[in-house]
């Protein structure tokens, strides 16, 4: 079921234009973690843009997701530097202790991973980021103290 | 995260005298200094006044003839003269015309846009508003990479306060000139820093990039003339115009002007991002702002802009910053993107991470591209997997020069680069993984043979209790053992053990 009020409020942000479209999924991906079937289908109709082309562009972009994420997002740094100090290993780590492998959800929907091209952090790296919090030079013996305290359910 | 950089670019010590009296840095001169979410602040450092300028002192084309003057060009990759593309855009026909600041910067290990739009969102934002006053555009653009959400939202507050003080918007500062500014967020697409494909990205459609001709000045953002320049391209606008364009020529080179922003990452001892004239060497930027190599290993090779960049070794230490010695050493400057690599890096794997990067990225519009980086990226990984052969060396090469040649947009056409100049600068490695199956950094997996060594082992167990298929036997406080059979490569057990008891060989 579509929240009216929340994809009406959304909506009067903009023209209404066909231009629009990426900056509402934008806010429908940022306000439901994914982009839900049925605003998608309303999205398409109030910007008179074909479902076929919202499909394309919902499906084209790694910034937007068909299917729910996880509550929290590892996102493990893919960048030159990371490569180059083993965030493969780090990577196989992580799917090891989690048992999902990349744009993939716990089955509690506490955790999704994500492989990011690069966070800027080079410095530090290799780098694992979990939400907003970045771990930097982090060893595979590193890895279950900070997973730890994302798996419990809040 | 404060960003890490050089503050200190009078050390540079073979600047000659005119250099020094250069006032640096142009690009970066308000990073940390100002506020950048406050217009007052940037106003105080002497902001807008370039756009106050241009606005009552100068006609549109003395703009124009002052970025000509200066010889700015695009800093984003090819180095095409910012002052031809404004004329071009100026004397093309149309009502309405469009204006982009691309700050998309999908290169790993680059970060210069993103802190230029996060800490002077206003100087990019200046830049434009005279670029729109030169060319007689009437809208402009702001594309922000899908990573940087501070950017995005730092540079529309930066044009909402500037809307509000009459810089942006209708008859700016009294005067007949309007112009308005979208910032619009990425969503995750690297092609999307090509010109064409960050056209149809604005339009709201799937970011693959257009065929050209026409070519955007001539029919770019819904179908009108439209120009595109990197964000710190737009940044030196108003620098120009402050200080005049003789001022701004006599820095860099012959044919590059100015000064070019760096972020220098990987196994250097600083990670920092500096600003330097250009005509700067590598040398200089890695030894001398760098603090050299990490450990004080060996240097073996720098990455240069990413997947589209060349692979520069020791040899080319000394090059010069500048568009046409980077071009010539088969990449680009780019993004600005320098990645220092020491003797444990293996340039097959570096040349396939990239290729891996391009297949990924590719929109999969044109063959070439899109097949060309999988066809690349199969011969590769069987080259790493110790299933290389001989005739694949010159099957890459003429992977290579269909790819350079056909693809129809910047991604198709430098993916090769990186694979280009490890063959060129590195061969025997390939070689070597080739005809001996060895891989000679240690680092391409099928290719090692991990060992305990009896002697040192503690039996801690740390190592079997990270050995995913059990190939590791032993027991507590006894020296351990790996089934070859069993073993997968993966080098876990090298990473956990803290006594240095697992060799590895290739």
């Amino acid at each position: 079921m579509i929240d009216q009020e929340k994809f009406e409020e959304i909506l009067s942000r903009y023209a209404g234009a066909p231009e629009d479209l990426i900056e509402i999924l934008h806010e429908l991906q940022e306000e439901y973690h994914y982009l839900p079937k049925e605003e998608l289908q309303a999205v398409a109709q109030r910007l008179n843009v074909p479902l076929t082309q919202v499909y394309s562009v919902a499906t084209f972009y790694k910034g937007f997701s068909l299917e729910p994420r996880g509550l929290h997002h590892v996102r493990f740094c893919q960048g030159t530097t990371c490569h180059l100090h083993g965030s493969q290993r780090l990577q196989e780590g992580v799917v090891r202790r989690l048992g999902i492998g990349p744009d993939q959800t716990t089955p509690d929907g506490q955790l999704s991973l994500e492989r990011v091209k690069c966070v800027g952090k080079c410095g530090a790296a290799p780098v694992l980021a979990v939400d907003q919090d970045y771990f930097g030079e982090v060893g595979v013996d590193a890895l279950a103290k900070i997973l730890k305290p994302f798996r419990k359910p809040k | 995260m404060p960003w890490p950089r050089s503050s200190n670019l009078s050390a540079n010590p073979n600047r000659d005298d005119a250099m020094s009296k250069i006032e640096f840095p142009l690009i970066t001169r308000h990073f940390g200094s100002i506020d950048p979410e406050s217009l007052e602040a940037y106003v105080a450092a002497g902001g807008y006044e370039a756009l106050k300028r241009a606005l009552t002192e100068m006609t549109p084309e003395a703009v124009l003839a002052e970025v000509e003057g200066s010889g700015l060009r695009g800093r984003s990759g090819g180095g095409f003269p910012a002052g031809r593309k404004w004329r071009v855009l100026r004397e093309a026909p149309g009502e309405k015309k469009y204006l982009i600041g691309n700050g998309s910067e999908g290169d790993p290990g680059a970060f210069t846009n993103q802190t230029l739009m996060e800490q002077d969102p206003h100087a990019v934002i200046e830049g434009l508003i005279i670029g729109a006053y030169a060319t007689g555009a009437s809208q402009g653009y702001i594309y922000v990479g899908h990573e940087y959400p501070l950017a995005a939202q730092r540079l529309r507050l930066a044009a909402s306060q500037a809307k509000a003080k009459g810089f942006l918007g209708d008859r700016i500062l009294g005067t007949d000139f309007s112009f308005d500014l979208t910032v619009r967020r990425g969503a995750g697409a690297y092609v999307c820093g090509e010109e064409t494909a960050l056209m149809n990205f604005i339009e709201g459609n799937i970011g693959e990039p257009r065929n050209r001709p026409p070519y955007p000045f001539q029919r770019g953002l819904w179908g009108q003339p439209t120009i595109i320049n990197n964000v710190e391209t737009w940044a030196n606008v108003p620098v120009i115009i402050t200080k005049g364009a003789e001022w701004f020529a006599r820095i860099g080179t012959e044919k590059s002007k100015g000064t070019k922003v760096f972020t220098l990452t990987g196994d250097v001892k600083n990670t920092l991002m500096v600003e330097v004239p250009m005509g700067t060497t590598l040398r200089q930027l890695i030894y001398d702002l760098g603090g050299g190599i990490k450990g004080d290993l060996e240097f073996k090779g720098l990455i240069t802009s990413g997947p589209a960049g060349a692979v520069l070794p020791k040899e080319l230490l000394d090059l010069k910053v500048d568009f046409e010695s980077f071009q010539a050493a088969g990449g680009n400057m780019g993004s600005g993107s320098l990645v220092v690599m020491d003797q444990h890096t293996c340039m097959v794997d570096v040349a396939k991470y990239f290729l891996q990067f391009s297949h990924e990225e590719s929109c999969g519009k044109c063959t070439p591209c899109r097949e060309g980086t999988k066809q690349m990226l199969d011969i590769l990984t069987a080259i790493t997997n110790g299933e290389g052969r001989e005739e694949h060396l010159p099957m890459l090469e003429d992977l290579a020069a269909v790819m350079s040649g056909a693809s129809i947009c910047g991604l198709g056409q430098s993916a090769p680069n990186p694979l280009l100049s490890t063959l060129k600068h590195f061969r025997a490695e390939y070689e070597a993984h080739i005809l001996e199956k060895k891989c000679p950094a240690l680092v391409c997996r099928p290719l090692l043979k991990y060992t305990i060594d009896p002697e040192t082992c503690t039996g801690c167990l740390a190592c079997l209790r990270e050995c995913q298929v059990e190939a590791i036997t032993g027991e507590f406080e006894e020296p351990q053992e790996i089934d070859h059979e069993l073993c997968v490569k993966c080098g876990m057990c090298y990473a956990v053990c803290k006594f240095e008891a697992v060799k590895v060989e290739s």
